[in-house]
């Protein structure tokens, strides 16, 4: 038997130039997703932190104020109390004076949703390397994706504007639509948190169509048959699939409860 | 690289598309009960519950989580836990403000 320990003995034998091979010592991928997808959870972790905490102050402000205790059929705007989202949007692109609760704002769930389903398609077509199927799902999803954010601006565009109607303020005059000291809607934070937080999304949903445009671009030019993946697809799809998922949550606590 | 060059396999997108439906049909019944029941802690709670179904199956199938390893998904889960404490305390919070107010 020999006197050496074999931990001893490795090291003798240059060990230290061989690759490690133990879960937790740099031997491997312990996670076993590459690094650049790690980081894209991680930073899609920390940005569900940001629409957490605008969610939970819409809560925390929402709380804070009187509710509408009325029947809905009879409600009317007022700062007294937080209005209830079925009468703040209830207008649809092209049918001026139709009562349509939230029609429109299905609608852009929905276009966002089938988003997120290309987008998948997409992710799918390149682990099989098929460019071409490639290509034709980042469209789509390129497409819904404008169309979302088309979408958002008439919705930003109408808010603003406000109803024929507009609504009397205490000083007895009429106020139309909203801006972000007043607003004919409810409280002044109303209009703010609606302007922040769909904001930040939409600000998102934009990010997201540049960095698709980008990934079209470079599965035009064979970037990523060449580099022998598609992952920046995958990593970019992580992020498409986080605005959508974050616009679920919005469509409930902003428009739904 | 793809086993034999040249050759792209055929798609297996069956799985998408069932998860798809799943998510139309929550969110449709979702709208439903929007009409259909008048507004209450309970109808909120319905809400919010739909909501965390649908938020699963987009995070486990699309973002693929739920074939990642362990490891990985606690790393993103349990943060994301803590953020229902946030909201509750924080909610908590509004409604003692409104108290101290009305």
């Amino acid at each position: 038997m020999s006197t050496i320990s074999p931990t001893t003995q490795a090291i003798s034998d240059s060990a230290l130039d061989k690759p490690r091979t133990g879960t937790w010592d740099g031997g491997n991928e312990p996670f076993n997703a590459s690094y650049g997808k790690l980081m894209m959870w991680f930073f899609l972790l920390s940005d569900a932190f940001t629409f957490a905490a605008f969610l939970t102050t819409y809560g925390l402000i929402r709380h804070r104020y009187q509710p509408y205790t009325g029947s809905p059929e009879a409600f009317e705007f007022s700062t007294a109390y937080w209005p209830i989202p079925e009468k703040v949007f209830n207008s649809f692109p092209g049918l001026h004076g139709v009562d349509l609760p939230l029609a429109f704002v299905a609608l852009m769930t929905m276009i966002l949703i089938f988003s997120s389903v290309t987008m998948v398609l997409a992710v799918e077509a390149g682990q099989r390397f098929d460019k071409k199927d490639v290509q034709k799902w980042l469209l789509w999803t390129i497409l819904f994706g404008v169309v979302f954010v088309s979408c958002q601006a008439w919705e930003w565009s109408h808010f603003i504007t406000g109803t024929d109607e507009g609504t009397l303020m205490n000083d007895g005059t009429r106020f139309f639509g909203a801006n972000l000291a007043m607003n004919q809607y409810g409280p002044v934070l109303f209009a703010d948190l609606f302007f922040f937080i769909t904001g930040f999304h939409g600000t998102h949903v934009f990010s997201g169509i540049c960095l698709l445009i980008y990934c079209f671009i470079a599965t035009t030019n064979g970037t990523f048959e060449k580099r022998g993946h598609y992952e920046m697809v995958e990593k970019i799809g992580l992020y498409w699939h986080f605005v959508d998922l974050v616009w679920v949550f919005v469509f409930t606590f902003f428009y739904l409860v | 690289m793809p086993a034999h060059p040249g050759e792209i396999p055929k798609p297996n997108t069956a799985w998408i598309w069932k998860t798809f439906w799943i998510i139309t049909a929550i969110t449709a019944l979702e709208f439903l009960i929007a009409f259909v029941m008048p507004a209450s802690t309970l109808r909120n709670s319905i809400f919010i519950i739909l909501t965390i179904f649908k938020a699963f199956f987009i995070v486990a199938e699309f973002m693929h989580l739920k074939h990642e390893t362990k490891g990985l998904i606690w790393t993103i889960l349990i943060p994301m836990g803590l953020l229902i404490w946030l909201l509750v305390a924080l909610i908590t919070e509004g409604n003692a403000i409104h108290e101290a107010i009305f």
